[in-house]
């Protein structure tokens, strides 16, 4: 059976807001700090006054290109500034100063689920630059809303996506991709619940298989991942319902409530802001030379795909290996370091997934944090290729001990704390001819054909060593021995 | 006291020690008071100019003092002063003060000048007669029933009255050179670029420039000298060098290409006497061994409305921030943030100010943005394009500064088309951003004086200037 919902395809478009992490604003020299004491980084420029003139920042710049460049766009020549008009209290020159009919970049793509059968490319209509407002406060004080002009001013790039993007899911992965690359180049910190991470998505349904799309509402204030498929799935339906019962969608801006998980309406169509777009005349046009795009682009970090097409192809990780790797940028950066010091990417795929993760995890850690480099990781990896010590007593011990003292070496501290392997045959033969004297009746057993008993024997072997048998050579002796 | 005209003529005498610099501020100081009726000033910052006065009567006797020594200037009331009230003559910031010097009152300070005080304007520079000033008209120095021009009347009537040497103004469309023609000063509008806006309050951005009032061409040269050149806080300023342009006066004189237009000359509402003497000037000129043609400018009718649809556009964004909640007037009848707006602005700015605001916002509105907004932009570029042509081929265009000579106060505040057309000679220059000049060359049968003006090419103030310096003026 068929529900109504299945009649529609949703239509979405999304617009995200990246906060650039410049160490000054867009056109002021303030700075660009989070969390600092309200109306601190307020020059006469930031608040507006009189006489004052904007200057572009060219981090504003490099950063826009970097982004540009990551998704494959186009590169506008002549970047032209514009001013958005409007009033609001944390607007404090009545207009944002953005980018118009001259966006920095046009074209490119994200592709949403990669390496898997649902990989989709998400065009990117456009990217812009522009410039944040103030913050308004309505809950700090119960009479009056209380602004905040530390974030006017701060730099943004908008990322317009093409209205390519058919379910929550989708929106989802096309944002976490989003996210991922804008860490990845370190133009944004990417986080949501700060603002630092803006989405507006522009929301329509239509009968399946048509070509005309419904009419959209634009839906804001959604701060997390989650609360963007929450607000979508919400819209989606609340769109289909209405269809289905007579009625017509309205050309409207929404927000998400997140409390009670709907949207509402925030203002209608006639109600829409009338922006007055027109040249910023206080900016001269900015010139991007082709060989300044070369150089941003060279000085660009290898990018997650770079980094997957990397470790699937050319170390032979597998797909879910290289895919864990590459969600977190440094933990990507760590393991590109790691395979430098090491040939065996397993391994080192392995160690990463495992035992570096599980700490990072339970200690909430990021790489960024974590006590060892790539190089005590490839000196425990060649220690147990050599080995000299065995893969348990290398996690179980080594390990942990190494954070501990990352200023020794893992075979330093193997040595000191008497972990590394015996290879030496005569001390191991000795230890297999103690297990096997031990149990003279078991011995019996296993000639008569119980071979399972032979883990009796290594057991024994490794509790008399103290764990340091090598247990494929000791398996060799101890079979041999029995079988004499 | 001894009228100076210039300021080379001061620093002799205080060189001669026929007088002293704090000597000098009081006798100015004394002229503004005697002439506080015409309602020159907003503000006179007496105390401190007579303690800089000490300051730099030190340093000239120990021989280390700035280029400007023994310069006293008034600035306008939209050019920021560090720690001084500025208020563009506009109740919205009535009591608003600075905190930071425009860079031309830097360069002023740091050669020395001495800055008297704050002179009326229309507010926020829209007007041409300085009655839109929320403080009150200005009078002409020259006939007190008379308008002193605007919107830099304040500026022009302070040097026509000898309260200071020299006065800041700045042009949008004619703000200067207009009040210099009522008055009887020199008045530059210079090159776009030329002079940081820095600082200045903002009327339309892509026209407004500071420029100097003077009694002379040498003082207007070497006060633009000084102000002029690049400036990090304003990136449309030009970082082409500045040329020395008190040395070009004083070159031999050259034989230049001169053009003039038939249209203007010709122009209805030109008041025969100022024809009459731009046609002798012009005879003047041949027989100095100058070449002066007419050429062609078929595009008069288009500068006035394209300069109100652009500078309007501009100014509508340009003052949005003057909303009550940041800085300045905030209205006391205020309850929320629309009221805090709308009363705000209704009681804080003036008619002349909300009318441009009003049309501003209309020519960018969605709709009529390509029949006002974008269509203004491409007369603008056509202009431009033709004005550069005709000045490729002619070193300067002469013109009248103005159509007629001062008219009474109240004559035209009702008639703003008729006010707009005060501009029509002069927004050329601000619409294609050359430089021009007026200068007080005439003296009208009715008593006042007026001036013509002269364009030259971009950046060629020098040339500007030394052509100037051969003309006899009546300041």
């Amino acid at each position: 059976m068929s529900s109504i919902y299945d009649k529609y395809e949703a239509v979405i478009g999304l617009e995200i807001h990246a906060q650039l992490q410049t160490k000054s604003k867009a056109f002021a020299a303030d700075s660009t700090e989070f969390g600092v004491t309200p109306n601190t980084n307020v020059s006469p420029i930031t608040l507006g006054h009189p006489g004052t003139l904007p200057r572009l920042n060219e981090k504003v710049v490099e950063y826009a290109v970097r982004l540009g460049s990551a998704v494959k766009a186009n590169i506008t020549y002549e970047n032209q500034f514009a001013r958005k008009n409007y009033f609001y209290a944390d607007l404090p020159k009545g207009y944002q100063i953005t980018q118009d009919k001259t966006p920095i970049c046009t074209g490119g793509y994200i592709t949403i689920f990669p390496h898997t059968d649902n990989e989709k490319k998400i065009n990117i209509t456009r990217i812009h630059i522009e410039e944040d407002a103030g913050k308004s406060m309505h809950d700090q004080d119960p009479f009056n809303t209380l602004i905040d002009l530390n974030r006017a001013g701060v730099p943004l790039v908008e990322i317009v996506s093409e209205p390519e993007i058919r379910s929550s899911e989708e929106a989802y992965a096309y944002i976490a991709e989003i996210r991922k690359l804008v860490r990845y180049i370190g133009i944004c910190d990417g986080n949501m619940e700060e603002g630092s991470l803006r989405v507006d998505a522009n929301i329509s349904v239509m009968p399946k298989g048509s070509k005309t799309f419904g009419t959209r509402a634009e839906v804001k204030n959604m701060n997390s991942l989650r609360n963007v498929q929450r607000a979508i799935d919400f819209e989606i339906k609340r769109q289909i319902e209405l269809i289905e019962s007579g009625g017509t969608v309205e050309q409207e801006t929404r927000s998400f409530d997140a409390v009670k998980g709907i949207t509402f309406s925030l203002r209608s169509k006639e109600m829409a802001h009338d922006y007055r777009y027109f040249p910023e005349p206080d900016l001269q046009p900015v010139f991007v030379e082709q060989d300044y795009i070369a150089k941003v682009k060279n000085s660009l970090p290898p990018l997650p795909n770079e980094l997957y097409t990397k470790f699937t192809q050319e170390l032979g990780l597998s797909d879910y290996d290289a895919s864990i790797i590459i969600e977190d940028k440094d933990i990507a950066l760590f393991f590109n370091e790691l395979i430098e010091l090491t040939n065996n990417f397993k391994a080192a795929a392995n160690w990463i997934n495992g035992a570096v993760k599980s700490f990072l995890n339970e200690n909430a850690l990021h790489i960024t944090d974590f006590p060892l480099q790539p190089k005590h990781i490839a000196q425990i990896i060649t220690l147990i290729e050599e080995n000299k010590i065995s893969n348990s007593l290398a996690n179980q011990k080594l390990f942990p001990t190494l954070i501990e003292n990352p200023e020794k070496t893992a075979e330093e501290l193997a040595q000191e704390n008497n972990w590394l392997q015996e290879s030496d045959d005569d001390a191991l033969l000795q230890y297999v001819e103690e297990a096997i004297a031990k149990y003279p009746e078991k011995v019996e057993e296993y000639k008569n054909g119980k071979k399972g008993l032979i883990g009796l024997f290594m057991g024994e072997v490794m509790k008399l060593s103290k764990g340091k048998a090598d247990p494929k050579l000791a398996n060799k002796l101890v079979r041999e021995k029995l079988e004499q | 006291m001894k009228k100076y005209s210039k300021l080379t003529d001061i620093q002799n005498d205080l060189k001669n020690k026929t007088i002293t610099l704090p000597q000098l501020v009081e006798d100015y100081l004394k002229n503004i008071d005697q002439t506080k009726d015409f309602n020159i000033f907003l503000e006179v910052f007496d105390e401190e100019a007579k303690s800089k006065a000490q300051e730099i009567q030190q340093k000239i006797e120990s021989g280390n003092a700035g280029k400007l020594a023994g310069m006293v200037i008034a600035i306008k009331d939209n050019i920021c002063y560090k720690n001084h009230k500025v208020s563009a003559s506009s109740k919205i910031l009535e009591n608003f003060e600075s905190l930071f010097s425009a860079t031309a009152v830097e360069r002023l300070l740091k050669e020395d000048a001495i800055i008297i005080g704050r002179t009326n304007c229309d507010e926020f520079a829209m007007g041409s007669s300085n009655e839109n000033s929320y403080f009150g008209a200005v009078k002409n120095p020259v006939n007190p029933e008379y308008v002193p021009g605007g919107s830099s009347g304040g500026s022009a009537a302070a040097v026509a009255a000898n309260t200071c040497l020299a006065a800041l103004g700045s042009d949008t469309g004619g703000s200067i050179r207009q009040p210099a023609s009522f008055c009887g000063v020199v008045g530059l509008k210079p090159t776009y670029g030329r002079i940081s806006r820095h600082g200045l309050i903002a009327y339309a951005s892509s026209f407004d420039q500071i420029g100097p009032l003077t009694q002379s061409v040498e003082d207007a040269a070497l006060i633009t000298q000084v102000i002029a050149g690049m400036d990090e806080y304003d990136t449309t300023c030009s970082s082409k060098p500045v040329d020395n342009y008190t040395e070009s006066i004083n070159k031999p004189e050259k034989k230049y290409k001169i053009t003039y237009f038939k249209s203007y000359i010709e122009k209805e509402g030109l008041d025969p006497e100022i024809k009459e003497h731009l046609l002798n000037t012009i005879e003047n000129l041949k027989a100095q061994g100058h070449i002066v043609e007419t050429s062609d400018f078929p595009y008069l009718d288009y500068v006035v409305p394209t300069y109100y649809v652009l500078t309007t556009a501009e100014a509508s964004s340009n003052l949005a921030r003057y909303d009550g909640i940041h800085f300045g007037y905030r209205s006391p009848n205020a309850h929320d943030l629309e009221s805090t707006y709308v009363l705000s602005r209704s009681e804080g700015f003036g008619d002349e100010v909300k009318r441009r605001i009003m049309l501003g916002t209309y020519v960018l509105s969605a709709g009529y943005y390509d029949a006002y907004y974008a269509k203004g932009q491409k007369v603008r570029r056509i202009l431009k394009q033709e004005t550069e042509r005709i000045l490729s081929e002619y070193d300067f265009i002469l013109l009248p500064t103005t159509p007629g000579t001062a008219f009474k106060i109240g004559e035209q505040i009702d008639d703003p088309i008729k006010m707009y057309l005060e501009d029509i000679f002069t927004v050329q220059a601000n619409l294609t951003g050359v430089p021009a000049i007026s200068l007080p060359t005439g003296k009208h049968s009715n008593g006042l004086p007026f001036g013509i003006q002269i364009m030259s090419k971009h950046f060629a103030e020098n040339e500007l200037f030394a052509f100037a310096n051969t003309f006899n003026i009546n300041a």
